[in-house]
């Protein structure tokens, strides 16, 4: 549930780019930063944090165990 | 003559550091192309930064804010952010672990197992080459660039063509000599530790020209007034950018998905735990490298001298904005410090690449059809020197062409390599995908992608659009469509194979290994 509910996040964070609602504001936040550019920049944050829940919920732990497995084949090395 | 010397001083301390690598060098094949799967959490994330932000993140970034205004961090960077994480966590670390477990060093290595499929190697080799050429032409013209505006004035007489400054060729012969030889001596460790070393420099001295540039301009607030009196367009999306085109940019970061040399580097983590710290802080440090740099370009639009000339004139050539600024507003001290930050980030992208081809020259081309059991470790190593050589020898040659705009040149060999994206993420996630499918899909790319970059004159129309809509997302739906459609048409993989790559769970519960989730047939 909460992996699928990070993942829904995800989704949700995807569609939030198109910032239409920011297109032709000039607003500069704190006197200097254009407001349309200051809201990517906290998008950015934003996407780490998701992916930190993702980490966190939705984890691959068979990878590893299957990375460390002998091979049907003969590896290459 | 300051400019130079400094950022001589700091490629001859990469180049210690390359050689110093060296002294872990643990003999072996393995180690030289994978650092022997040793490579920590900290050095990954350095290495896949420094690897993925090049001269497009730094040079190419501001120069493209500085025509189109603050919309190019939301094309490239936030979506970057999301995008490159996504593919770290769901694609990279699913990589790892099957290229740990079948021995991989080579993306086509992989493929041809996975495919079953010789075919399908023969006709990814070119593609995959023919894109990272042009990727490397980008590190190549945007450190000419850089190195020609921050030290012009310095030999009026030698280089009276190029207003004292060093020419291209110069520092392009330069810099190809210097990441050649770390590369050369430390493989992959070599170029990861570079790269660890670059990602701290230029991050610091980006950070360090944010500031300087910004009170040289009397602060940060007094710089956007002026741009808001003088060019308010640059600080809005406004005409410059369409809604679909901001929207379509969405592919572009998918290429890092199929980029050869990123492949190499994932394969080098200790553990699947070692990706943890890359994909959160990814997205942070591409925030923290490109707002500086887009307002810096947007700044530029209206910063003047105190003569009341433009501080960078319109007209100037591409790719050189963000040295003129650095170049007029800071001391050449900094002025030096900066422009070796910023051949840093051009750099620590240049060596995984250059590295990257000569690995899959050895590999999936002489090694694969002369036979593996003719060539021991030291007989790869010292094919892989070579090819290394050839590599970085071509390229060089090839840079000494009339330049096209970084920008543009990199956003068509992104769509290239973001179209490739659903056959790799197909490989990992869906059983039904089939060898004709993967062939097929990979001639349609490679067919659309040629008409669309014909189209738009191979790179000299900036603003192509198709459709309205940037090109990679007609490839990638071309792509998409083909692999699905053929793969549902045609036979499915052998058992044996489909076992190699999705194992079956044990009868009791526990998973034997499900590296892959189970999903379609």
């Amino acid at each position: 549930m909460k992996k699928k509910a990070v993942y829904l996040a995800i989704l949700v964070l995807a569609v939030l780019h198109q910032d239409f609602w920011f297109w032709d504001d000039s607003t500069l936040l704190f006197g200097f930063l254009p407001v349309g550019l200051a809201y990517h920049a906290v998008y950015s944050l934003v996407a780490a944090l998701l992916w930190y829940l993702a980490l966190v919920f939705a984890w691959p732990s068979d990878a590893e165990a299957f990375a460390e497995q002998a091979p049907e084949e003969t590896a290459r090395e | 003559m300051t400019q130079l010397i400094v950022m001589s001083a700091y490629l001859v301390l990469l180049l210690g550091l390359g050689l110093l690598s060296h002294r872990f060098f643990r003999g072996t094949a393995r180690d030289y192309f994978l650092a022997s799967h040793s490579i920590g959490p900290v050095l990954l994330l350095m290495s896949v930064f420094g690897t993925t932000m090049t001269a497009f993140a730094l040079v190419g970034s501001t120069g493209e804010a500085f025509r189109a205004g603050i919309g190019v961090y939301g094309m490239m960077a936030s979506w970057s952010g999301l995008i490159h994480s996504a593919i770290f966590f769901l694609v990279g670390i699913r990589l790892w672990a099957i290229g740990k477990r079948h021995g991989y060093i080579t993306q086509i290595q992989y493929f041809r197992d996975r495919f079953e499929s010789d075919t399908l190697g023969l006709l990814l080799f070119p593609i995959l080459v023919g894109l990272v050429i042009p990727y490397l032409l980008m590190g190549l013209l945007g450190a000419g660039g850089v190195v020609r505006s921050l030290t012009r004035g310095a030999f009026p007489e030698v280089f009276a063509a190029t207003q004292g400054g060093v020419p291209p060729w110069l520092s392009g012969l330069f810099i190809c000599a210097v990441v050649l030889l770390y590369v050369f001596f430390g493989g992959l460790r070599g170029a990861a530790w570079a790269n660890t070393f670059q990602t701290c420099v230029f991050m610091v001295t980006g950070l360090i020209a944010f500031v300087v540039i910004s009170s040289k301009l009397e602060g940060v607030v007094a710089a956007s007034e002026r741009v808001l009196e003088a060019h308010p367009e640059r600080l809005i999306r406004g005409e410059e950018i369409t809604q679909l085109q901001f929207l379509t940019y969405f592919f572009i970061p998918f290429s890092v998905g199929m980029f050869p040399h990123l492949f190499q580097h994932w394969l080098t983590a200790r553990s699947a735990k070692t990706f943890r710290l890359t994909v959160v802080a990814h997205p942070i440090f591409i925030m923290v490298v490109w707002v500086p740099c887009i307002l810096i370009g947007v700044w530029a639009t209206a910063a003047i001298m105190p003569d009341g000339s433009p501080v960078v004139p319109s007209g100037v050539p591409p790719n050189t904005e963000l040295a003129i600024m650095v170049q007029k507003l800071t001391g050449p001290l900094l002025a030096g410090l900066l422009g070796a930050g910023i051949l840093a980030a051009i750099m620590s992208s240049l060596d995984s690449q250059f590295f990257c081809l000569g690995t899959m020259f050895t590999h999936d081309i002489v090694t694969h059809y002369f036979g593996e059991a003719r060539f021991d470790d030291r007989g790869r190593v010292r094919l892989a020197r070579c090819f290394i050589v050839g590599v970085v020898a071509v390229t060089y040659l090839l840079s000494l062409a009339q330049p096209r705009h970084v920008f543009t040149l990199g956003i068509w060999c992104f769509s290239g390599f973001a179209s490739l994206f659903p056959l790799v993420f197909a490989s990992i996630y869906w059983r039904r995908v089939t060898r004709p499918g993967a062939i097929a899909s990979v001639v349609v790319t490679a067919a659309v992608w040629l008409l669309l970059f014909q189209a738009g004159d191979y790179g000299g129309d900036r603003g192509y659009l198709f459709l309205g809509m940037m090109p990679a997302a007609t490839i990638f739906a071309c792509s998409l469509v083909t692999l699905v459609g053929v793969s549902l048409f045609t036979a499915p993989p052998s058992e044996k194979t489909l076992n190699k790559y999705f194992p079956r769970k044990q009868l009791g519960g526990a998973a034997v290994a499900a590296a892959a989730p189970v999903a379609g047939g």
